[in-house]
């Protein structure tokens, strides 16, 4: 099945310079593992196709069940350079949350994930 | 000596320059709490107060700071609440001689102490730096600053938290900072109440983090909060969060009591993520802190505890902000109706492109988003589906050469009746075009900065 990453975290984004940064938060500890796995820096830089136009990088944080993505040259610039109506990169943290993933039925299940029709 | 207390309340009153201007007098008022700090100093703000600093001597501060030390200063005197704020901007001592009138004003001679930390302004130092082989490069482009040094309006260096200790050992009740970090309004309070040592790394990490979870106001207690925003309670009312920190590092985010918001695990987690680089490497002037140490827990209702930060030395340079002018920009909107309300934004889009091209006028970046489409998630927002019951046309430019941008304003409302149909929301007149101040981040040894610290009783 493929569930939207938005039933499984959440976000918070903000800028440093051109670079974005979202923090994606798992919605229960025992998504983190499933996180980790499957929502990697190549997966988010397609996932971004046509809003970032440089490279991303990921870090785990274990501790919070989180991973932090910095999206490179996706600000317009950045800061006061930026035309861009989020120039901050505020709303990129629920862009994120759009990917879709594809999970097994046994490890939804075991995970406790609302299977979507049943 | 006194025993150092159990714990003290720092709250945060100001997330930036522009937030509510009740919160910190609520901080004050609804609860208790021993520090208020308060953060002014957004990147850009810098240049602006520079430029206001150029004008009048006496300006170049954060100007609502003066009128809230007026309503707050009696209550902070009589409970002993200090104040660590950056309001100082690039002209730290102008600010404190306003605050000192201000006292004076409300009978409050002899009473207190306020202190300036300056030393952060490197303005006018640049050429002798500069010559002295400083290169102050982009710290994101590796550019040396000589590339745009006739254009620098301002040039400040982050100063960390221990001016403010010595500030406050001094017996400070408010501290006035220009360009210091967010984290040091934080972490200074606590280096002075328990008196731990600057390499006392994990100590130190530890109060960093706390000033990262309060730095940004309610951000930390259901503002901006993602996670069950639905069932947020009463944001109208929101409080701002206090941290009640302990001598052993370790400490517990809250607000007062009966304030609106939440503070739990999720709105801690969100706040931690905010503008985040490594985790490992959270650098400020006073020291390195992982990120990936930090252990929550939950607390009971609206309280959470933090502990287990583990921190490493500090390094040896102190990062530097530099302002300097990038031309200009203006952003010009426009409102389209059903039906087709996105074919006709677009249609107008094309439109206005073609005009400005006939015009010869050259941009350096010519923006368009369809606002009610794709204006926040661009292409992920997919293609919009069904007849949108409108779409805001918003179409922006930026470049050197004023001239351009200046007619480029006066061709929006034209296509009001030249033009796709239903089309309406020009009310606001021509847009402004705006000066842009870019933002140039450079380190600087730290043995090329000496903060100063100045305690005088009002």
């Amino acid at each position: 099945m493929r569930i939207k990453l938005l039933k499984l975290a959440h976000a918070r984004s903000g800028d440093k310079g051109d670079t974005a940064n979202v923090g994606l938060i798992a919605l229960r500890e025992a998504f983190y593992p499933l996180l980790a796995r499957v929502v990697t820096a190549e997966r988010v830089k397609e996932h971004f196709r046509g809003l970032v136009k440089g490279g991303v990088e990921r870090f785990e944080l274990p501790n919070l069940g989180a991973l932090n993505f910095l999206l490179h040259e996706s600000l317009g610039g950045g800061g006061t350079l930026s035309l861009m109506t989020d120039a901050q990169g505020k709303t990129f943290s629920t862009a994120l949350l759009r990917m879709e993933i594809d999970v097994s039925d046994e490890e939804a299940r075991s995970l406790g994930v609302e299977i979507p029709n049943g | 000596m006194s025993r150092p207390k159990e714990t003290i309340r720092i709250a945060c009153g100001q997330g930036f320059w522009g937030d509510m201007l009740d919160a910190p007098v609520r901080q004050v008022r609804e609860g208790p709490i021993d520090y208020l700090m308060l953060d002014y100093l957004a990147e850009v703000t810098m240049s602006i107060m520079q430029k206001q600093r150029a004008r009048d001597p006496q300006a170049g501060y954060a100007r609502d700071f003066v009128p809230l030390m007026r309503e707050i200063l009696p209550d902070c005197v009589g409970r002993r609440i200090r104040v660590t704020a950056n309001a100082g901007g690039v002209n730290p001592k102008g600010c404190a001689e306003a605050v000192r009138d201000v006292a004076r004003e409300l009978g409050l001679a002899g009473k207190l102490k306020i202190g300036t930390v300056s030393g952060d302004d490197i303005m006018g130092r640049l050429d002798e730096l500069l010559e002295r082989g400083v290169e102050l490069r982009n710290m994101d482009t590796g550019a040396p600053l000589s590339e745009v040094r006739e254009r620098v309006q301002s040039a400040n260096a982050y100063l960390g938290a221990w001016p403010i200790v010595e500030a406050l050992n001094q017996g400070a009740q408010v501290v006035i900072t220009g360009r210091s970090t967010d984290t040091g309004l934080t972490l200074g309070p606590m280096i002075h109440e328990f008196g731990w040592d600057e390499t006392d790394w994990d100590r130190l990490a530890a109060g960093t983090v706390a000033g990262h979870i309060i730095e940004c106001g309610a951000q930390s207690t259901g503002g901006n909060c993602q996670y069950d925003w639905q069932n947020i309670p009463d944001l109208a009312d929101v409080g701002f969060p206090i941290v009640e920190a302990r001598p052993d590092g370790t400490f517990v985010v809250t607000k007062h009591e009966g304030t609106g918001g939440r503070v739990n695990l999720p709105s801690v987690k969100e706040q931690l993520v905010y503008e985040m680089g490594d985790p490992k490497a959270y650098i400020t002037p006073d020291c390195v802190a992982d990120f990936t140490s930090i252990r929550l827990e939950d607390a009971g209702a609206d309280r959470v505890l933090v502990y287990g930060v583990r921190g490493t030395p500090a390094t040896e340079f102190l990062k530097v902000s530099i302002s300097y002018a990038a031309g200009f920009k203006a952003v010009g909107t426009l409102v389209y109706a059903w039906p087709d309300a996105y074919a006709k934004a677009r249609a107008a889009d094309q439109i206005l492109r073609a005009r400005l091209d006939r015009l010869g006028l050259k941009f350096e970046q010519v923006l368009t988003e369809f606002v009610g489409a794709n204006a926040t998630h661009g292409p992920l927002a997919g293609e919009p589906g069904g007849d949108a019951p409108e779409v805001q046309l918003r179409i922006g430019v930026r470049g050197e050469d004023r001239k351009s941008i200046e007619r480029f304003t006066k061709e929006i409302a034209p296509l009001i009746l030249t033009g796709p149909p239903a089309v309406t929301g020009f009310a606001g007149g021509r847009p402004k075009v705006e000066e842009v101040v870019a933002y140039w981040p450079a380190l600087i040894p730290k043995t090329e900065i000496e903060s100063s610290v100045e305690v005088t009783e009002v």
